[in-house]
């Protein structure tokens, strides 16, 4: 097979992730699409595994074995994402990233007060 | 040609005579079935993929997103690497979307349409992702159009293979990676608790002088929820 | 040790007692009066060593060059001849009855130890003027000592009139300095050296090539620091200063050394006849407008400042002449007796509580509750009076008789119009002195009204210093023998036409104020005025400073008073108004000067403000617009920061790969 085709699946995977990752609004759909680039990246680890150790340049494997790592630790950063986007939706209300602006210029403490109280009225 | 000239300047020290001759016999003209197997399901998990990030449903987004990642552990059985699938399915279909189902339930994301479900920085984000992915494709193909895979033979991603590698000459790392897991689960574990610590005297304050109107309005939510 | 390591260690020794004070003024206060008053008498008891070794004989010479200065070098050395080792004594013996009597004046005050340690400076500087064989050195004195006169005259700084004359001694000073500097550079151009012997050397050879200008340039530092019109103004107004400092400056230091610095020079102004005719044109009207001026201030001590104004143009009469021996023998008695009019007018205002002339006039056996300041300043109004046979008669006869001698063409050495300004301006200004003296005496001391307050004793420091004073006041006009050894070796002995002529002027000035003060002084009981200082109990120098600064609010001038039975009014007729504001000189000045300056500061004030600023303003606006801009990016949203992020790093990959591959 020819390299190419994974090789430019993975591309296009990790591209698809970078638009979801940039255009999505709600967190959750973010964190998806960071699941989808992890994903691209193993898809190319497993490619290029499969070729070199078929052309006997890599007897390690070590690209199987980091796509075994890389699969434990999307599963961990999934978790602490979860937790993370789970303890802004219960401080601000919302799980939407565009409205999570504390770095704004200008903003200034009593700007998040309705969204705090609309936390409270939520929680 | 510098970012494609390292893999092949790579690939021409040792391997010239495996690959390279090869390639020569095997244009993309004539595809073998493999090759046409692993387009379709490409097709198919791109198409997935590509769902997932534009749907307006909050849900059928993760529900695409099984069907991409389905489909990428398909992919890895064409290349013959089948533990990493079935860890695939495991890990990712059955319990990332899962998790993510739980997310989406828990912040109380709407079912049905969603119509801002894409902020406003899409059209940056759609010219950046294009770009990028015509940049990467466009270095991809031109370093490997030529580089041959040959798939015939002994597994090369089998259990036992894996297993022996895995056990043999990445076992320090594997250890250190379990280490990791652990503070991820103490993290995830400390963050909704504290959460759930903070949101609860919150409750409590705010309990205080909540008027009915406003809890019937809460109830609407509950019930929505 | 030889009479130079003496001589060095005279203006050396105040100046170290200075910094000593200044040291531990805070830290050791009861070191503060020893500092001040030893230093200060032990450079006298140097001072007279010195003079008692030169003995009027060969100047004693001698300089070292500390560093290679190029083409025209700066050396420390001493020129001590008689001018010098008799002015010094005289600088020694004020400042150290000034220091004395500021122990007891300045008792309570909580900045003696400054004051104390800025007049030693002041006189250490005199010192080094006097001293100094190096007109750069001598440059440093002189300047020291007018940085010196805007400390003290500012000494009670609380007062803005205090303020206002400390600026203005400081900036008329100044104002004469810069002419100063520049004839002094120009002058050592032309010989060739700063050293005093090696340019007199170059004027007495002829090698001087731009008299006039150096001369006239020089006249401007001279008139600026002797008070000579038209830079005189700074003088009056001093009087804010504390009463020894008046005495110091007027007497022993600032003014004496304009005339001093002539003197030493005199060769070089005379090698020009138009700074000579200009300088006695000086003399003139400084001595009679300063005459004019006395005869109707109201407070004592500017009624003094005019006087020092007019002797001081005695002295420059004299220089004009070409006579330096006169201006020094004058410059000495009228430092004896000025600094006792000084400190005795001190204790009568600390007596009386005030400063105002029309209020003592209205006070009752003065003379009893001061005895030595009344007997003493009786002495010294008649050596100011030149009234034989006290110290001012023989010195202001030897003046006169100089311009005498030049008016009839008895000698080159000056022009014979010189001699005349001098002699007529001279003659008159007797008149004028023995008027004000009389009319100072009459009212301070025969006044009649109420009792004069009872302030209690005056401390003896302050008593003490006056009979001191009062010795050189009564009997050193007698030294007109044996000074001339000392000096030029011109003959100082008074001739006898103008002997006669000028104490009958003067004698004549004070009988007419005499009848003039009988015809007005019934009037006083008429017209009760006067205020008195609230706190009779403080030191001397807080009863002055309140005196000084309550005499606008209750006579309604700082100089004048509406007071009908002034005898000044009387003589002056429709002249007193414009003598007691000085003929308008500060109006003048403020019209020439002050008005204009300030209409450019109003120019530069709006140029700077709104043309200046408006191109600042400009050039803040871009960068605030960019700013604006560029704010409007940071939204706060992570997505738009990662997007344009990642377009950048897109940009960057696409244009390595160009690069790269060479398209």
């Amino acid at each position: 097979m020819h390299l190419a085709y994974p090789a430019v699946l993975a591309a296009l995977l990790f591209c698809t992730g970078l638009y979801g990752v940039l255009a999505r609004r709600n967190a959750i759909l973010v964190l998806m699409s960071v699941e989808l680039m992890l994903n691209a990246v193993n898809l190319n680890l497993v490619a290029f595994d499969v070729w070199l150790s078929r052309a006997a340049r890599d007897t390690l494997h070590s690209g199987q074995a980091l796509t075994l790592f890389t699969i434990a630790i999307a599963a961990a950063e999934i978790g602490i994402g979860l937790a993370i986007v789970l303890a802004v939706y219960r401080n601000r209300g919302t799980s939407d990233i565009d409205k999570l602006r504390d770095t704004a210029e200008g903003h200034g403490p009593d700007s998040d007060a309705p969204a705090a109280e609309k936390a409270e009225a939520t929680a | 040609m510098i970012l494609a000239a390292a893999p092949t300047a790579a690939t021409a020290t040792a391997a010239r005579a495996a690959t390279t001759v090869a390639a020569e016999h095997h244009g993309f003209l004539s595809p073998t079935g493999v090759e046409i197997a692993f387009l379709l399901v490409g097709l198919l998990t791109f198409g997935a993929a590509v769902v997932t990030v534009t749907t307006k449903q909050l849900v059928h987004a993760a529900l695409w997103l099984v069907v991409a990642l389905g489909g990428l552990a398909v992919e890895y059985l064409l290349l013959t690497a089948e533990f990493i699938a079935w860890v695939q399915v495991l890990i990712y279909v059955g319990s990332v979307v899962v998790l993510l189902l739980f997310g989406l339930m828990l912040t109380r994301a709407p079912i049905g349409r969603s119509p801002d479900a894409d902020s406003g920085n899409r059209w940056a984000a759609l010219t950046v992702a294009v770009a990028s992915a015509g940049a990467l494709v466009w270095v991809v193909v031109d370093a490997f159009r030529t580089t041959w895979v040959e798939l015939d033979g002994a597994a090369s991603g089998s259990t036992e293979v894996t297993g022996a590698s895995l056990f043999q000459n990445w076992v320090l790392p594997f250890e250190a990676l379990s280490v990791l897991l652990l503070a991820a689960l103490v993290g995830a574990i400390v963050l909704s608790r504290k959460a759930k610590a903070d949101s609860a005297a919150g409750g409590m304050k705010a309990a205080a002088p909540r008027v009915p109107g406003s809890r019937d309005g809460e109830q609407d939510k509950e019930g929505v929820r | 040790m030889t009479t130079t390591t003496l001589a060095v260690l005279v203006p050396l020794l105040p100046f170290l007692g200075a910094v000593a004070g200044l040291l531990l003024g805070r830290t050791a206060p009861g070191f503060v009066r020893p500092l001040a008053v030893l230093p200060v008498l032990a450079s006298l008891v140097l001072a007279v060593t010195v003079a008692v070794h030169q003995g009027g004989g060969r100047p004693i010479d001698s300089h070292t060059e500390l560093t290679p200065t190029g083409s025209v070098p700066i050396e420390l050395g001493l020129h001590i001849d008689g001018f010098a080792a008799l002015v010094a004594v005289l600088v020694g013996v004020v400042a150290t009855c000034v220091q004395i009597y500021s122990t007891g004046y300045l008792r309570d005050d909580p900045r003696y130890p400054s004051y104390a340690a800025l007049v030693s400076l002041f006189t250490s500087a005199m010192l080094l003027v006097v001293y100094s064989s190096d007109l750069m050195v001598l440059l440093v004195g002189w300047e020291i000592m007018g940085i010196c006169s805007y400390f003290l005259v500012g000494h009670y700084w609380e007062t803005p009139e205090a303020r206002a004359a400390s600026l203005k001694a400081f900036l008329v000073t100044k104002l004469g300095d810069v002419p100063f500097l520049i004839g002094l550079f120009a002058l050592a151009t032309d010989a060739g050296s700063f050293r005093i012997p090696t340019v007199l050397g170059a004027v007495a050879s002829g090698g001087l090539h731009h008299p006039t200008l150096v001369a006239l340039l020089l006249l401007a530092g001279v008139a600026g620091k002797s008070a000579l019109f038209p830079l005189h103004t700074w003088l009056p107004d001093a009087m804010a200063g504390p009463t020894p400092v008046s005495a110091l400056i007027h007497a022993a230091t600032m003014v004496a050394a304009g005339i001093y610095f002539v003197a030493r020079l005199l060769p070089v102004f005379q090698a020009s006849t138009a700074a000579m005719i200009v300088l006695a044109v000086m003399a003139g009207v400084t001595m009679v407008g300063s005459g004019l001026a006395a005869l109707a201030q109201d407070d004592i001590k500017r009624v003094l400042a005019y006087s020092t104004i007019g002797q001081l143009g005695y002295m420059a009469g004299a220089l004009a002449v070409g006579d330096r021996g006169a201006a020094v023998f004058h410059l000495l008695a009228h430092g004896a007796f000025k600094a006792l009019l000084f400190l005795a007018a001190g204790v009568i205002i600390h007596a009386t509580g005030t400063n105002s002339l029309a209020a003592m006039s209205r006070m009752k056996d003065l003379r009893a509750r001061v005895p030595d300041a009344f007997w003493t300043m009786t002495v010294a109004l008649l050596a100011l009076a030149a009234i034989p046979p006290f110290s001012g008669f023989f010195s202001k006869e030897a003046v006169l008789g100089a311009a005498e001698h030049v008016a009839t063409g008895h000698t080159e050495q000056a022009p014979g119009a010189a001699g005349w300004i001098v002699l007529l301006t001279g003659l008159v200004t007797a008149v004028l002195t023995a008027a004000y003296a009389t009319r100072l005496w009459l009212l301070a001391f025969r006044g009649r009204g109420a009792e004069a307050p009872d302030h209690g004793r005056q401390p003896v420091v302050m008593t003490a210093v006056l009979w001191v004073l009062a010795i050189p006041s009564l009997a050193f006009g007698l030294a007109f023998g044996p000074l001339p050894d000392w000096f030029d070796g011109r003959d100082l002995t008074p001739v006898l036409t103008t002997s006669v002529l000028g104490t009958g002027l003067a004698l004549v000035g004070g009988i007419v104020t005499y009848g003039a003060w009988r015809h007005t002084t019934a009037l006083a009981a008429r017209f009760p005025l006067g205020a008195v200082a609230a706190h009779p109990d403080a030191d001397a120098g807080h009863v002055e400073a309140e005196a000084i600064a309550t005499h606008e609010p209750a006579y309604g001038d700082v100089a004048g008073a509406p007071d009908p039975a002034d005898p000044g009014r009387l003589l002056l007729g429709p002249l007193h108004r414009h003598a007691a504001v000085g003929f308008h000189l500060d109006t003048v000045y403020s019209v020439l000067f002050v008005r204009p300056v300030q209409a450019g500061a109003t120019l530069v004030r709006f140029l700077d403000r709104e043309v200046v600023d408006t191109y600042v303003r400009g050039a803040g606006a871009l960068p605030r617009w960019l700013g604006t801009a560029v704010r409007r990016a940071q939204t706060g949203n992570v997505q738009t920061y990662v997007s344009a992020l990642l377009a950048g790093t897109v940009v960057l990959v696409v244009a390595a790969l160009l690069v790269a591959t060479g398209a």
